[in-house]
């Protein structure tokens, strides 16, 4: 119980369920990225995925938890955050403090709201229903997610939008990273700004990894 | 050199408080920037005004009493020096300074830059001590502690209970405070014995007197005229992940 209602216990849970969520989005990388190694890999990948059938559930109600709580937490946190400090001054300098650590809910909540748009976009597809509709099996029997995925990021909105989203990503893994291990007790003073900047390092590979995947088909680097 | 001042100014703790302007006049170079303030004083009590009230003691950066955000950085923001340290010549002739008291809902203001840190106190009686008889003064070197751990556990207690890590916390966070207290008795061996119920019930009035949580954004130990480095809150997490244990 004082896990969930205590100060440093629901920080350690932020840390915990952000740190499982990082686990999930290095996954979900290493499977996009199977687009640059020609038409097949995602599709075969796609069909390895469903193949699984109700683990695949039971890992989506687990991201559902992880998710259920890593947002109530945050929002939480800032609603008592902010009211712990109700006024603000006329003039604060930042000493130290990064634009990423200020702006944690704000990314935050542009990653929940694109979480929902690329879940009706790719999951439950009722969206961009034009570039949706050419996943149709292949002669192999595969469904051609490739295509899908391909047609979808010709559009430039589309992949602005997707862009858009991991730059936010890239923001709140560049505060909440290098926070887990503060968060774990795993600093010892000089390690801080090794690990601050590891940690930018590490948020910065996972954004650009990310709109690599957009980018390469809008700018026809690789074709449909 | 001539100064302009932007002065937080409030009558009482319900009342509603403003920046007043106010002209420094003649302020030297050598002069302590409370003594800059008492000079201000004095052509205010002249003038028939009243005074700015602002919180001082020892004047030797030792105490704690002083308690100011200057320019947006408590103390003023010079590294490890507390705001009666600070000396004018870290300024310029035509300066404008802004002048203002902690901001906190934990720390109510009773007047102008004068704030109540009473909750700091209330943190340190949920378990900043230990309970052990002490006894007399017991023989040297009876009670054995590596120097590594005797230096970890002084620098901790450098800590002056000033409230500037509360002040420049986004959230308004004791996390700094608290921690230094945690860390410095849950080191040493008569620290120990209470070490798990003193790392929850601190964190707990912590919150329950008003201040927020830590999220890691590290102002305070810029802001720390002792120099209390964001380990000891590493350290005060993994005393809390060990109380559960």
């Amino acid at each position: 119980m004082h896990l969930i209602t205590s100060s440093v216990g629901r920080k350690l849970l932020m840390a915990v369920t952000g740190m499982m969520l990082v686990g999930f989005i290095t996954v979900h990388l290493l499977g996009n990225l199977s687009i640059f190694a020609g038409s097949e890999a995602i599709n075969i990948y796609a069909e390895k995925l469903h193949s699984l059938g109700p683990i695949v559930w039971i890992f989506r109600l687990i991201m559902l938890g992880l998710f259920a709580v890593h947002i109530a937490l945050g929002i939480q946190l800032t609603m008592e955050n902010s009211s712990a400090s109700p006024e603000a001054y006329a003039i604060k300098a930042r000493l130290k403090t990064t634009f990423a650590a200020e702006s944690m809910i704000y990314t935050g909540l542009i990653l929940l709201a694109f979480l929902l748009y690329h879940l009706l976009h790719f999951t439950v597809q009722v969206v961009h229903t034009d570039a949706v509709a050419t996943l149709q099996p292949l002669v192999n029997g595969r469904l051609n997610v490739f295509a899908m995925v391909g047609n979808s990021f010709n559009s430039a909105f589309v992949s602005i939008a997707y862009v858009v989203a991991m730059c936010a990503l890239f923001l709140h893994l560049s505060h909440g990273l290098q926070s887990f291990i503060q968060t774990l007790g795993l600093n010892n003073g000089p390690s801080q700004d090794k690990v601050s900047a590891i940690g930018k390092l590490v948020a910065i590979f996972f954004g650009l990894a990310y709109i690599a995947i957009p980018l390469a088909f809008l700018f026809h680097i690789v074709k449909i | 050199m001539n100064l302009t001042l932007h002065v937080w100014r409030q009558k009482g703790p319900e009342a509603k408080g403003e920046l007043e302007t106010y002209q420094a006049k003649n302020v030297s170079e050598d002069q302590s920037f409370l003594e800059m303030l008492d000079d201000v004083n004095e052509d205010l009590i002249k003038a028939g005004k009243d005074p700015i009230a602002f919180d001082h003691d020892c004047r030797e950066g030792i105490c704690g009493m002083c308690s100011q955000v200057i320019n947006g950085k408590p103390h003023g923001g010079q590294e490890r020096t507390t705001v009666c340290q600070l000396h004018m010549r870290s300024f310029n002739d035509g300066d404008e300074i802004f002048i203002e008291p902690w901001r906190a809902k934990a720390f109510p203001i009773h007047k102008d830059l004068i704030v109540d840190r009473n909750a700091l106190e209330v943190i340190m009686q949920a378990g900043g001590f230990t309970s052990c008889h002490t006894g007399g003064v017991a023989d040297g070197n009876a009670l054995l502690i590596p120097k590594p751990v005797a230096d970890y556990a002084m620098d901790a207690a450098e800590c002056i209970g000033c409230g500037a890590c509360v002040a420049s916390c986004p959230n308004s966070s004791a996390m700094l405070f608290t921690s230094a207290k945690v860390a410095q008795l849950a080191v040493l061996p008569q620290g120990k014995g209470e070490a798990k119920a003193r790392v929850k019930n601190m964190t707990e009035t912590m919150l329950s007197e008003g201040f927020g949580n830590c999220t890691n954004h590290y102002e305070c130990q810029e802001a720390c005229p002792k120099g209390i480095n964001v380990k000891f809150i590493a350290t005060l997490n993994r005393e809390y992940i060990k109380s559960f244990c």
